[in-house]
């Protein structure tokens, strides 16, 4: 399979911001020699070079579907980067002090994007109901939210001629229903990714990419939106989980290992 | 460039946020137009032969930059090289439109921007932060004012 390797070399390399840098010792496939490579996490891609000067990645772990682990080993600050799949390879890696490890272990836990996702998601909705809220105390005073599409459709859900419905209106036909009255402001532009949106406005709030498929209906049901809470927070608390755990683990070894 | 190709198989198969038949011409000397399947999953593009399970290719939509073309007509190509540019032709202006919108918002880094102005935005009106409570508060790629 072809990849735009010549973009993710320069993605690695870019002043973007990296989630993540550091020196890791990564255990080869066909041999157990651990190497000491520079590694750099930028998103849900981990990228690792042969030195820290080098100009470009030797390799690239995606990291989606990901589980990270501590390990049983004979190396010290052992993790591993585990997938799912039957004959799915596991990344044997090892930090060189017990706070680089606890560091990369939270931040690969939490790399992909499903995970960031779901995170923006429970906040829009936050943001939607505060708006919703607000604008049904005072009257419009906040103008009228539209539709979030690209080719707006459906009723207009204004709070000016629906002051006293429950917060939960707008996200029973399962579409975001975002306030764009000027003032407001903006949120990032996907400038890196182009201008303006197709009638030269200023960017809204995204609607998560999922959702737009079953909110092109006014008056569909929001199932979606019911499942949405319940699979952050179950998801969420998987995360925490395990992130506990390994804190645990961690402790049990260390207090294990003092004379 | 190494990386781990069964993992990113494995994503091409999983349910995809948008998929279509559209015809697509890579930046290539003398290639053409030609009939793909397209599926959008995560931060990634992958393009297969319309009757093949596994994808051609995959483009990771980080650093990329989408452009309306000509009619029913976008591009996408990488902002360190602008001139080379994937191009895609769909079966409509508003397929087209729906497409460039969902790839816009398609990578990590537009999610980060996003978060980091809803955590703001909320922060502004009630005074806390809606991180805290995931415990995710502290990390340093959700701080505000640290980006560009």
């Amino acid at each position: 399979m072809k990849l735009n390797e010549r973009s993710l070399a320069f993605y690695a390399t870019c002043d973007s911001p990296a989630d993540n840098a550091g020196f890791l010792y990564k255990r080869g496939e066909r041999h157990t020699a651990y190497h000491r490579r520079w590694f750099v996490l930028k998103g849900n891609m981990l990228f690792y070079f042969e030195e820290r000067e080098s100009r470009e990645p030797v390799g690239v772990i995606v990291l989606e579907g990901c589980t990270v682990e501590l390990c049983d080993s004979a190396e010290e600050f052992a993790f591993a980067i585990r997938f799912g799949g039957a004959k799915s390879r596991t990344y044997m890696l090892a930090a060189e002090s017990q706070a680089a490890m606890e560091s990369w272990v939270k931040s690969l836990s939490r790399a992909s994007f499903d995970y960031l996702r779901l995170v923006v998601r429970e906040l829009e909705k936050q943001l939607e109901e505060m708006r919703w809220g607000l604008a049904g105390g005072c009257g419009g005073c906040r103008g009228s939210p539209s539709p979030w599409k690209p080719k707006p459709s459906g009723p207009a859900q204004s709070p000016e001629r629906l002051p006293a419905l429950p917060t939960v209106l707008p996200k029973e036909n399962g579409c975001a229903v975002w306030n764009n009255a000027p003032g407001v402001d903006q949120p990032p532009d996907s400038s890196s990714c182009g201008g303006h949106d197709s009638e030269g406005n200023p960017r809204p709030p995204p609607l998560p990419p999922r959702r737009r498929a079953s909110s092109s209906e006014a008056g569909s049901a929001g199932v979606a939106t019911a499942a949405s809470p319940s699979t952050f927070n179950r998801l969420h608390e998987q995360y925490g989980r395990e992130v506990a755990r390994l804190r645990q683990d961690w402790l049990e070894r260390r207090l294990g290992a003092r004379p | 460039m190494r990386y781990n190709e069964r993992e990113l198989l494995s994503l091409a198969r999983q349910p995809a946020e948008k998929a279509a038949e559209v015809l697509m011409r890579v930046p290539k000397k003398g290639s053409v137009l030609k009939k793909r399947l397209v599926k959008l999953v995560v931060n990634f593009l992958f393009y297969f032969r319309t009757d093949e399970a596994e994808p051609i290719g995959a483009l990771l939509l980080e650093q990329c930059r989408v452009t309306k073309e000509e009619e029913n007509v976008f591009s996408i190509s990488f902002i360190e090289e602008p001139e080379r540019k994937y191009c895609f032709e769909c079966d409509s202006e508003e397929q087209c439109r729906e497409w460039i919108e969902a790839l816009k918002r398609a990578s990590y880094e537009f999610m980060r921007r996003s978060l980091i102005f809803y955590r703001n935005e909320i922060q502004k009106m009630t005074g806390k932060d809606p991180l805290e409570q995931y415990g995710i508060s502290e990390e340093a790629r959700f701080q505000l004012g640290t980006r560009k």
